[in-house]
């Protein structure tokens, strides 16, 4: 899938994936798209139910090896 | 509008100075207005220097331990110390933040942190003690935003 922003969030915990992306989405224009990665768990339902929440759109989401892999459309403002 | 989060934290250890922070970031991210009132041992999380926060083992019987350790081993002198070292060492290898990211975040997010003006009283804190980004009030100050708040916790 086609990304404008890449993310690195491996290895980290609670809450700090979910930090990363929000700051990584204010640093991108609405309708773009930014790539997570992720090896926390806990963050496959904790990202569902960020964009939930925010409005943001969750395009699509994946895991191998371990690693979670998030596409997330930014909202329109 | 945006949901509006008020937090009591009345609590000064390693431990529980993750609660308060975790929540104030993460309903930030959510978009929520946070403000947290600072009571009692809780103040001890608005200080410049966050370097002495200890974990202790005494009368918490559900922390994990590497081994068996009973009352009278814990009380003994430097075993806080051992407990909080081993405890920091933990955080950082799991990847957890540390408080002190946890406090930027909120600041950098616009969370509110309120002191709150009698414990700073009674304890004889300094206000130099303080990290800059806090104001300080008192109970009524904690109803102006928490009776307008969709989630209020105690913590």
């Amino acid at each position: 899938m086609d990304f404008d922003k890449e993310l690195d969030a491996r290895n980290l915990n609670c809450p700090l994936p979910i930090l990363r992306c929000k700051k990584g989405l204010s640093e991108i224009e609405p309708a773009k798209i930014l790539k997570i990665m992720a090896t926390d768990p806990g963050s496959v339902k904790d990202f569902q139910a960020f964009c939930k929440q925010t409005g943001h759109e969750l395009l699509a989401q994946d895991e191998a090896e371990g690693v979670f892999t998030f596409y997330i459309k930014k909202r329109a403002n | 509008m945006a949901k509006k989060l008020a937090l009591i934290a009345s609590k000064g250890s390693l431990d529980w100075a993750y609660p308060p922070f975790i929540l104030a970031s993460t309903a930030a991210a959510l978009d929520y207005e946070v403000s947290i009132f600072f009571t009692f041992y809780g103040l001890t999380l608005l200080k410049k220097d966050l370097s002495d926060l200890k974990v202790s083992p005494l009368g918490n019987p559900a922390m994990p331990m590497p081994v068996p350790m009973p009352n009278f081993v814990q009380m003994l002198p430097g075993m806080e110390s051992i407990a909080t070292m081993m405890m920091k060492q933990k955080i950082a290898s799991k990847g957890v933040a540390s408080i002190e990211d946890l406090r930027s975040a909120c600041i950098e997010a616009g969370v509110k942190l309120i002191a709150c003006q009698m414990t700073v009283d009674l304890f004889d804190f300094k206000k130099t003690d303080f990290i800059d980004e806090i104001e300080f009030g008192g109970a009524a100050t904690f109803f102006e935003f928490a009776g307008e708040s969709d989630v209020n916790l105690f913590i």
